[in-house]
């Protein structure tokens, strides 16, 4: 026979009952609201896939076994991992538990008379006694209109109260984090983002196709892209002599936007707007402008090919792939914008300027592998399968000869990345944001407090009371006395 | 002529500093000086819990202090003016800017609240600080004056970096006083406070104080995280990315949080709410210090 304690048994809403109150309370929520914080760390520590991509796949490389580990608990997702979820959705839940009905009461309290005037006035603060009557008692009620007090009067009393903005406050604060929230979900459910490279000179058409990548929230159901068209007319970016530290990038473009064809300029700080879509100028590299031929001479490529930078001074890396020929060749190259080699160390670029552009390469014939089906990086070739046919290097307008054809380099040209956004949630979060703040400074700055005025037959009381006592009460009280004094 | 404003820039750090360092000595002497050993009735004398302070006796050091601090005040703005000349941009582009600007807002925040309040129990402590932040600038964070990267080209940055600085200058005073109180708390447990700290305010005030310095300044950093989405909504393609600087002003804001609702709906008071309050201000110096240096993300101006 079990001696277990006997506990009563809970119907199936009562126990929902409980289990509410318990997540509505101050405590779990207070709990929660630690327990986000605390979860907000790893992923400070740990890269994360939306934000750094490259360092989470060298992590992988390098620690395969750990990185599984940390997979299953979604570590390099932390903020859309399920724990993360889980603990915001019962803070929101628990917050709205707790708003939902204070703002019942609070509406309810705001239309509302203020409170009878207590009996024993004389065992409040700022107690005085003055002398008068009447005529004092309608004075005051002058002077609580003037400060908009809200007022009850009943017979030889007054009862007045001000100060609902500090609850108003309180309660518009977290409603708007629940609008903040929405705002933030929208966007990632409806929202889209995207990047190409783009070189000086050539067009970006808003079609999926002209991206090199691009993705949908999980709700978006018209993928339609909003029809522009941009042409990158120049490119410039401007560096600080001393300190090789980039001091402004400007790019200038052609825009065509529903039949109208206008020239814009874009900065770091300033994209350009198309409704909720908005194009930005994140990154910008070098694309060496190369001609290939076989050899009779004849052109099996040629175009400007991007080169990913790789430190400040823009050294680049990158790969001139010409799958026209036969066999098929692959440049495995660098990118010197102002090359320099001191004897015994490897070749760098010393400023990210064009001031003497050189282009390295190490030639291979052989597949490719374009036709593999597996993603290919524009940057780089899988060498393994290829024949080395030896190494070589040209500077613009130079032109370097080898067995099986020629390549020449005919000029640089910058290139740039555009990230095309739309999110048409940011507004709600931006609404939200202002409502927050403005809520918060209501809340804390607010101070609630009720002066009572009564005529006894001794003569005039007056008492005051300041919720959560915050001072200031005391020269409010001072100066309705003043008022009821004067004009005597 | 750049570099000429950035050397005489230099000049006026080290100089302030130096003041400040006179100030620091000031201030010792003020309070060592003013224990009074008091004679007992059979003229030997008293212990060291008896003895008492008697600030009339210093007052003049005092005075001198406060002067000194306000000196070096001058200097260190006349420094950071300088340094902004030399850079043509208001002097925040790299962290030793931060840190110097940050140690002006912090001795002015102490000038302006000794014009009403006494609290010259402080500036032994503020003169301190101020001057390992400058010697810390000066020697580790020192970079050369430069212009800023396009991300930064942007009005957001002065309403952003000024609302940052002034609440974290805020939150570490913050800080202090809950220091303060728990050194003094447990002190008081033990048996007395020592002798150089009884004009230290009681217990309940500095509860009271480190609270209303919180509850004074978390709308201005909220504000200031809410500055810096809009910011980076326009620079980088998105208002909130989690990068390791957004994460931990995140954080900061979630513990500053809890520590108001611990306090004003829960009703911790004392020792509790003083430790979480250091936990909340470490954050925001863990934000400052690791995020800058070590941190991968895009916040990293520390041009280190």
């Amino acid at each position: 026979m079990s001696k277990a304690t006997e506990v009563p048994e809970l119907g199936f809403i009562a126990l929902m009952r409980y289990s509410w109150r318990q997540l509505t309370s101050m405590r779990t929520a207070l709990v929660l609201l630690m327990l986000l914080g605390i979860a907000a760390i790893p992923g400070s520590l740990v890269p994360q896939r939306t934000s750094n991509p490259i360092a989470v796949a060298e992590f992988i490389d390098a620690n395969p076994d750990l990185a599984k580990f940390y997979d299953s608990i979604s570590l390099f997702d932390v903020y859309s991992s399920p724990w993360f979820s889980s603990i915001y959705i019962l803070l929101f839940i628990s917050l709205i538990g707790c708003v939902a009905p204070r703002s019942v009461e609070h509406y309810k309290a705001m239309r509302a008379q203020p409170p009878a005037t207590p009996r024993n006035l004389h065992r409040l603060e700022h107690y005085q006694l003055l002398d008068g009557g009447a005529r004092e008692l309608e004075r005051a009620t002058q002077w609580f209109s003037q400060k908009r007090f809200r007022v009850r009067k009943s017979g030889n009393s007054i009862s007045a109260e001000k100060g609902y903005l500090r609850e108003t406050g309180n309660l518009l604060f977290h409603l708007s984090l629940i609008l903040i929230l929405v705002g933030v979900s929208f966007g990632s459910l409806f929202g889209m983002r995207g990047e190409a490279i783009v070189n000086v000179g050539e067009r970006f058409i808003n079609v999926p196709t002209t991206y090199d990548s691009l993705s949908f929230g999980k709700l978006t159901a018209d993928k339609a892209l909003p029809p522009f068209e941009i042409t990158l007319d120049k490119f410039r970016a401007q560096y600080d002599p001393k300190t090789n530290a980039p001091q402004d990038y400007t790019a200038w473009v052609t825009v065509k936007d529903s039949g109208k064809t206008y020239k814009k300029t874009i900065k770091v700080n300033s994209p350009l707007t198309f409704g909720s879509t908005r194009v930005y100028l994140q990154a910008n590299g070098y694309s060496p402008v190369v001609t290939v031929r076989d050899e009779n001479a004849n052109v099996v490529f040629q175009g400007p090919v991007p080169f990913l930078p790789q430190d400040g001074n823009l050294r680049s890396v990158g790969s001139i792939k010409v799958p026209e020929s036969d066999p098929q060749i692959g440049f495995v190259s660098n990118f010197y914008p102002s090359y320099s080699r001191e004897p015994g160390r490897a070749a760098t670029s010393i400023y990210p300027e064009l001031l003497n552009p050189e282009l390295l390469f190490s030639i291979f014939s052989g597949d490719l592998g374009l036709d593999s089906g597996i993603p290919q990086s524009i940057y780089r070739i899988d060498t393994e399968e290829m024949q080395n046919l030896g190494l070589g290097s040209v500077k613009p307008g130079e032109i370097f000869t080898y067995d099986e054809g020629s390549i020449t380099l005919e000029t640089v040209v910058p290139w740039i990345n555009m990230q095309v956004v739309q999110d048409p949630g940011k507004s709600y979060s931006l609404i939200g944001a202002i409502v927050a703040v403005l809520g918060l400074l209501s809340s804390l700055y607010g101070r609630r407090r009720r002066i009572w005025v009564r005529v006894t037959d001794s003569g005039v009381e007056v008492a005051g009371l300041a919720k959560n006592s915050t001072p200031g009460l005391e020269e409010e009280v001072a100066d309705l006395i003043s008022f009821i004094k004067e004009n005597k | 002529m750049q570099t000429t404003w950035a050397y005489i820039s230099n000049y006026f750090v080290y100089s302030a500093m130096g003041v400040f360092a006179l100030s620091f000595l000031a201030h010792a002497f003020e309070t060592a000086f003013a224990v009074r050993a008091p004679q007992n009735a059979d003229e030997t004398e008293g212990t060291l819990l008896t003895k008492t302070l008697d600030y009339k006796r210093t007052e003049k050091a005092a005075r001198i202090a406060t002067a000194m601090m306000a000196l070096g005040f001058l200097l260190l703005l006349a420094g950071v003016v300088a340094r902004g000349i030399s850079a043509k941009h208001v002097p925040w582009g790299n962290m030793y800017e931060f840190s110097i600007t940050g140690a002006l807002a912090f001795t002015g925040a102490y000038l302006i609240a000794l014009r009403k309040h006494d609290l010259r129990w402080l500036g032994l402590f503020v003169s301190l600080s101020v001057l390992l932040t400058l010697g810390t600038a000066i020697t580790l964070l020192y970079r050369n004056s430069a212009p800023l990267v396009p991300a930064l080209k942007s009005t957001w940055l002065v309403i952003h970096v000024v609302a940052a600085i002034i609440s974290g200058g805020v939150f570490l005073l913050a800080n202090v006083v809950a220091g303060a109180y728990l050194y003094l708390d447990s002190a008081e447990k033990k048996g007395g406070r020592p002798a150089w700290l009884t004009r230290v305010p009681s217990l309940e005030a500095l509860d009271q104080l480190s609270y209303r310095l919180v509850a004074f300044v978390f709308p201005l950093w909220t504000f200031s995280v809410v500055a810096g989405a809009i910011w980076a909504e326009s620079a980088w393609g998105r208002y909130w990315g989690w990068d390791p600087k957004e994460t931990w002003a995140f954080i900061t804001w979630v513990a500053y949080a809890a520590y108001l609702h611990a306090r004003v709906t829960v009703g911790w008071r004392g020792r509790r709410a003083a430790w979480l309050c250091i936990f909340a201000g470490s954050t925001f110096l863990f934000n400052y210090v690791y995020v800058n240096i070590w941190g991968t993300g895009k916040h990293t101006y520390s041009g280190l």
